[in-house]
């Protein structure tokens, strides 16, 4: 097996989804075991590609559409490439009294992309999210698992140059 | 033996964290162990203590000193001023904003002055990994007294009997659905607790889940007795990965003891607890979509009757309460359902966690009785409105909830009044805004939120509330007709009676509620086209007054080139270029840009 083939998910070939295999024999016969297992698919692979999404629905024993239909339901899972580090800003109600939206704008100003899409060089992905219940530091994002509050949008650039 | 003569509590709850409280230990240990003093100083990692707006907090006791806004450079003040000559640093402590005097003492603060912290009573008191800590404060008790000395069906009476209702924002009698799932027919049962927690503006549960997460456990075990329930399920929210952590470890802690598992406390009583993380969905609040999540499926909801209680999970009768509600259960077993009953009102029982947001002073979650005024949460708890800004409406109870104005200030809070002033508990955020908030603005981001999270199964929901919305961006973008103010109240009264779940219900609530109380704005918007508040970007004007000194730097700014003028001469800013992004109101630095 070749490094590069180790890197990708999506060739199709058998080996890769040894982390896949792992995760799937952990749940083996636990009720409603298809969002964990989706859930640690995408965090072994990053995003949930078809190839995974058909290996599952076969081992499981679930119809690839019903897969699907839980894949596109939950804000969580992503059948796209996703970038490095993600970027969440939240949108909450009290972010957005205390000025959310000139945050998101300058993130969007500073990566040149919109909300929801990733940097082409897979740096970053930006997305909003409803409450991250940090409200004391509104209006507030998370980068990865660190949150950052009491922002303005002049420290934008500084914390994005980390 | 070790002799510790002071504790050092430091606030590892979310809101602290994110403002370095990991840094400040660090620093901390450090600084103890260079002076020596580690043998008599002991270093406690809380969970929070509420008052995030002033974090990272540090407290030290015996005294209960409270510092505040604590930065990695004051900890060798901390260390070799107060715990090594034992003189308080007074330039950390807490200052109320009216007297700026320096309080030393927790206890003497505003902000918890008039709170009755008993749900919260551990919160920043504990450490939250060491269960050792939960039971010497009483943890568990109330399990053993449950197991060891009462019938299920009198752990059910007592609950009953204390009035306590679901804290999740229908406020159904807690009791009374034990009940149900106690009398449902059935040999396997389930427990689950709701900790999606997804209003934007509420962080109780998760910081109840984060600092104590064993009185959820114990609440959960004691409703597992009374109701006939082995297993047990937490539904937490993936955007709450310290809570998390925290219960699982919590979890494990329980097991090993023997708390958790098999024939607890010797009476024969299995109690199982699992977790299931969400994968973000805000309709999964809603129980019937929560059970429906945890099985694996799409997070929709379906009507009622049957009820959960009589066919739940995996079809199963499943009692489900929130966070909150399972955290009232140890006190109520412990101290007894008289006691919890002689506080609050005559029909909302006990105390009620607010968040505390937005436009206000002391941002953070307050506990207060049942049946306190707005104006005393907001007021004595929250410290007012900052900026010297006057105070223009609550929103309370999150997307589901409304928007109560000045005149109401004096209102009990409790589950009857505030339904009937058009809002609701909730989950007890309080979103507190001030003039500079566009009410019409306000509704159109609830609204959208909720269309948002609109899981597409009815069609009021999925529909009505797109084409509310469509009708809110109109106004607010000064495109208002006649008639949209009747149409929008027409709207959200089909889709208040018609919608399948809680969530589409609910939806309308933020729109009637500000046009009842804020109708002049709405028609300002569409008949003035102009926004009281100055927030509709649509309907300003931006303009430059005599104070401009010709600088440039607004010329600068503006991407549309829209200003002209010359050096050091008056500028001018074109009304028709003019796209209303604000980027030179930012840059003016005589503040000669005025916006209306």
């Amino acid at each position: 097996m070749n490094s590069n083939q180790s890197q990708c998910c999506c060739d199709g070939s058998v080996n890769q989804f040894d982390k896949l295999d792992e995760v799937l024999k952990k749940y083996q016969g636990v009720k409603g075991a298809l969002i964990p297992v989706l859930q640690e698919a995408q965090h072994a692979y990053g995003y949930l590609s078809k190839e995974v999404l058909q290996n599952i629905s076969k081992k499981m024993d679930i119809p690839i559409s019903q897969i699907y239909g839980v894949v596109t339901f939950y804000s969580q899972f992503h059948l796209t490439p996703r970038g490095k580090s993600i970027i969440r800003v939240c949108q909450g109600t009290a972010c957005h009294v205390r000025g959310a939206k000139t945050i998101l704008n300058e993130i969007e100003n500073q990566l040149n992309i919109k909300s929801g899409a990733t940097t082409p060089d897979l740096k970053f992905t930006l997305e909003t999210v409803a409450c991250i219940g940090a409200c004391g530091l509104a209006p507030v994002m998370m980068i990865d698992d660190d949150t950052h509050g009491r922002l303005t949008p002049e420290i934008i650039p500084k914390i994005l140059a980390k | 033996m070790e002799h510790i003569r002071a504790h050092v509590l430091v606030c590892a709850g979310t809101g602290c964290v994110s403002a370095g409280s990991k840094k400040i230990e660090a620093a901390l240990r450090d600084q103890i162990a260079k002076h020596g003093l580690d043998k008599e100083i002991k270093i406690v990692e809380t969970g929070c203590h509420g008052l995030c707006e002033m974090g990272p907090l540090v407290i030290v006791y015996p005294e209960g000193v409270f510092y505040v806004r604590v930065q990695e450079s004051d900890i060798v003040d901390i260390v070799e001023q107060h715990l090594y000559k034992g003189r308080v640093v007074e330039r950390l402590l807490y200052t109320e904003h009216d007297t700026l005097e320096g309080i030393p003492s927790y206890k003497e603060i505003a902000f918890y002055k008039k709170q009755m912290r008993m749900v919260l009573a551990n919160c920043g008191q504990i450490d939250p990994e060491q269960i050792d800590e939960y039971i010497s404060v009483g943890g568990y008790e109330a399990l053993g007294k449950a197991l060891t000395t009462m019938k299920p069906e009198e752990v059910v009476d007592e609950v009953k009997k204390s009035g306590l209702r679901g804290r999740g924002g229908g406020g159904f009698p807690t009791g009374m659905k034990w009940g149900f799932a106690r009398n449902a027919p059935g040999e396997k049962k389930y427990v689950v607790c709701n900790a999606d927690e997804g209003d934007p503006g509420a962080f109780m549960d998760r910081s109840v889940l984060e600092s104590d997460p064993h009185r959820v456990i114990e609440g959960m075990a004691v409703c597992g007795y009374a109701i006939g329930a082995d297993e047990g399920y937490v539904y937490v929210r993936a955007e709450y990965p310290l809570a998390i952590k925290r219960l699982k470890n919590a979890i494990e802690q329980a097991e090993a003891i023997g708390l958790l598992g098999e024939n607890i406390f010797g009476s024969g009583f299995n109690f199982r607890l699992k977790i299931k993380e969400g994968a973000g969905a805000f309709v999964c609040g809603e129980e019937t979509a929560l059970l429906a999540s945890i099985e694996g499926k799409r997070g929709m909801p379906r009507p009622r009757p049957p009820f959960p209680a009589i066919s739940g999970l995996w079809g199963k009768p499943t009692n489900i309460n929130n966070v909150e509600t399972f955290a009232n259960i140890p006190q109520i077993i412990t101290k007894g359902a008289d006691w919890f009953a002689s506080i609050g009102t005559e029909r909302s029982k006990g105390t009620k966690v607010f968040a505390l947001t937005g436009r206000i002073n002391h941002t953070g979650l307050a506990e207060v009785p049942m049946g306190i005024t707005m104006r005393e949460i907001i007021y004595d708890i929250g410290g007012g409105i900052p900026d010297g800004k006057k105070f223009k409406a609550a929103q309370i109870g999150g997307p589901s909830g409304g928007c109560l104005p000045e005149q109401l200030l004096d209102l009990s809070v409790d589950y009857d009044s505030l339904i009937k002033v058009g809002a609701m508990m909730g989950s007890g955020g309080l979103v507190v805004m001030d003039e500079t908030t566009c009410m019409v603005d306000l509704a159109k981001f609830f609204l959208s939120f909720t269309q948002e999270e609109s899981c597409g199964k009815c069609t009021p929901c999925r529909e009505g509330t797109k084409r509310m919305l469509e009708i809110l961006t109109r106004i607010t973008e000064g495109q208002g007709k006649e008639g949209d103010i009747e149409l929008l109240e027409t709207m959200a009264r089909d889709i208040k009676t018609t919608a399948l779940c809680g969530l589409g219900q609910t939806a309308p609530n933020p729109v009637l509620s500000t046009l009842q109380y804020f109708r002049d704005e709405y028609e300002a918007h569409i008949k003035e086209k102009r926004c009281p508040a100055g927030s509709c970007a649509g309907l300003l004007e931006y303009t430059i007054t005599e104070e401009c000194k010709g600088c440039g730097l607004c010329k600068k700014a503006c991407p549309v080139e829209a200003i002209s003028g010359e050096k050091k001469g008056l500028h001018e800013i074109d009304q028709d270029k003019c796209v209303k992004c604000a980027a030179c109101f930012a840059k003016c630095p005589f503040k000669a840009i005025k916006k209306q």
